[in-house]
């Protein structure tokens, strides 16, 4: 009886907000989605770096020749490498953002593939870290096509652009991380259209990966510090200039911090979501 | 009692102001097949999800394998890994991945349990012929039966080559044929030693496999036993069915005190009677009505136990 008052007690304090099971269980599940993926890779590979590089060739060449140079501090650089750099950011965070938002939800939801998962010896806490670094590889594996367009376009040719493949990589876990809050939220893929209107779309705008963040207002400015995909563009943008980012460790930390806090709210979120 | 394989004790849990599961305690034998039933809503799928550790009991325990090797069992949802890596698992709701052909599904399943490629792959081929698709092997689940898609999921659920099986209503909406041939392989894993807990909604499912039956109702154990024990326990033998004309007037007729019970569902008359005899010889005189004479069954017992109205709620 003992056992039994034990087994009681445990099983209704186990908060949401428990540390997460971060053991090597996640492996498998990965390997799931990439052995999924490897039948579609090359239709996937197109829809996800022909926006891109649209986006790029109109607004780089288009406006570029508009524009001509973008003052970055002291130096001036072509507006097309100021774009570029900005938009493999942009590229990174949708990437994930699509993959953790609408691929996740169907895996969850709609085909009931965790449910069948968590039969085995695979907690749910393995999976939602499974789908963390799922996410995160394919904005890697897009933002890496990208980068090699871009290579063969000659946008830039810095050997730091092999520093900044980590910090895509970094900035893909943080986008999936935040985007899994939402999945955990979600009754049906239509809530996701509000997450891309209301919060990526204009983040897009407020992140300099357009035009410098020095043309918006103040508040906005100050606003614009603390976002995410800003502080992925500061990182990157230098190394695409074939220089150092002068306050990498606040972008950073920045990031890491969106990272681990919006890990735990999506893992306790899940959580909720299954226990019921 | 070395020969329990699983013990729950005294499992309650409730969702906001109702109580599912009350004070539910129930054990499974080594070889042994036990069936729940129940109508919607008594409780059989938060108690299959507590054992899974799926959902926590708000008090109670349940444990596994106790008395074997180290002797302390294992108890969930602490050692959900170590049980879960001995138990199968075919849910209600198919969850066979759909982008992947039946070798392909077994293949992935295997990994969840750390298994090694070439042991699953070896393992493939016997687990198709096992449910009977070993010339479906490259199809995907779209392409296959009802029945098909249940059998693969029976086959993903042995992948580990589990002690325990936990089906939840495994031929639910599968025509004659399919719920036979999956009869025919559930006792098949009977016969090689296996375990099973059953949940199912269809009596001549229960009683053709099940060793012993959990009857629930509102969350609480209201019968336990094997299914003709209980059906002896609590039912007379024979029954006698009488509907159409004039029918329903039998219910008020001298004829009622031939029989030890009499229940009225629609338009049909229920004799329950120690003796049918005299009750067919009566009835004889009207030629108008149709009857039925047969032995009680499993059907009979769950409609006394848990009623006739209609359960609506999930």
């Amino acid at each position: 009886m003992q056992d039994a008052v034990l087994t009681a007690v445990t099983g209704a304090q186990q908060s949401i907000w428990r540390a997460p099971d971060l053991s090597f269980r996640w492996w498998p599940v990965f390997l799931r989605n990439l052995l999924v993926w490897r039948k579609l890779a090359i239709p996937s590979l197109v829809g996800n770096i022909a926006e891109p590089l649209m986006w790029l060739v109109a607004f780089g060449y288009g406006m570029g020749a508009l524009v001509g140079q973008v003052q970055m501090g002291e130096v001036k650089v072509p507006y097309i490498l100021f774009l570029a750099s900005g938009s493999i950011c942009m590229s990174s965070m949708n990437a994930a953002s699509f993959e953790a938002l609408y691929s996740a939800f169907s895996r969850m939801h709609v085909q009931k593939t965790w449910d069948g998962i968590m039969n085995a010896p695979v907690s749910l806490d393995n999976i939602v870290v499974a789908e963390v670094l799922w996410a995160a590889f394919k904005a890697v594996f897009t933002v890496t096509a990208i980068l090699f367009v871009m290579l063969a376009l000659n946008i830039s040719h810095s050997p730091k652009l092999l520093a900044a493949w980590p910090v895509l990589l970094g900035a893909g876990i943080t986008f999936s991380c935040i985007a899994l809050i939402f999945n955990a939220l979600a009754q049906g893929y239509d809530f996701f259209t509000y997450y891309f209107t209301l919060f990526l779309t204009p983040m897009m705008f407020l992140s300099g990966v357009f035009f410098p963040r020095e043309q918006l207002p103040l508040p906005l400015r100050s606003v614009s510090d603390w976002l995410p995909l800003t502080n992925a563009v500061e990182l990157v943008r230098p190394m695409f200039m074939d220089q150092w980012p002068a306050h990498w460790l606040r972008s950073a930390l920045v990031l890491a911090a969106y990272t681990v806090v919006s890990f735990w709210i999506a893992l306790a979120l899940t959580r909720k979501r299954f226990r019921a | 009692m070395s020969d329990l394989l699983f013990e729950a004790q005294n499992l309650s849990k409730r969702y906001g102001d109702s109580t599912v599961v009350k004070d539910l305690s129930f054990q499974i034998a080594r070889g042994e097949c036990l069936g729940v039933i129940g109508p919607n809503g008594a409780g059989k799928t938060t108690t299959i999800r507590m054992c899974l550790g799926l959902t926590p009991p708000d008090t109670g325990s349940i444990g596994y394998f106790q008395g074997e090797g180290a002797g302390a069992g294992l108890s969930m949802p602490q050692d959900a890994f170590a049980i879960k890596a001995q138990l199968g698992v075919v849910s209600q709701f198919d969850s066979l991945d759909p982008d992947f052909s039946c070798a392909e599904n077994l293949l992935v399943y295997g990994r969840y349990f750390g298994m090694k490629e070439a042991q699953i792959r070896e393992r493939i081929p016997r687990l198709l012929e096992f449910a009977a698709l070993s010339h479906k092997a490259d199809a995907k689940p779209s392409e296959l039966s009802g029945g098909m898609r249940r059998r693969l999921g029976l086959a993903r659920a042995l992948v580990n080559d589990p002690r325990l099986l936990l089906l939840d209503e495994p031929t639910t909406g599968l025509d004659p044929q399919a719920r036979h041939l999956m009869w025919e392989r559930l006792q098949l894993l009977l016969q090689q030693g296996k375990s099973i807990l059953l949940t199912t909604h269809f009596m001549d499912e229960a009683e053709r496999l099940c060793s012993r039956l959990l009857v629930l109702d509102h969350g609480k154990k209201i019968a336990q036993g094997r299914p003709r024990d209980l059906i002896a326990q609590h039912l007379e033998p024979d029954v006698v069915e009488a509907y159409g004309n004039g029918a329903m007037a039998l219910v008020d007729s001298p004829l009622k005190s031939l029989a030890a019970r009499v229940e009225v569902s629609g338009e049909t008359v229920f004799f329950y009677t120690q003796d049918a005899k005299q009750l067919l010889d009566a009835l004889a005189a009207h030629p108008q009505m149709r009857t039925l004479h047969r032995p009680a069954n499993l059907e009979d017992l769950f409609l006394k136990l848990t009623g006739r109205k209609i359960r609506e709620e999930g």
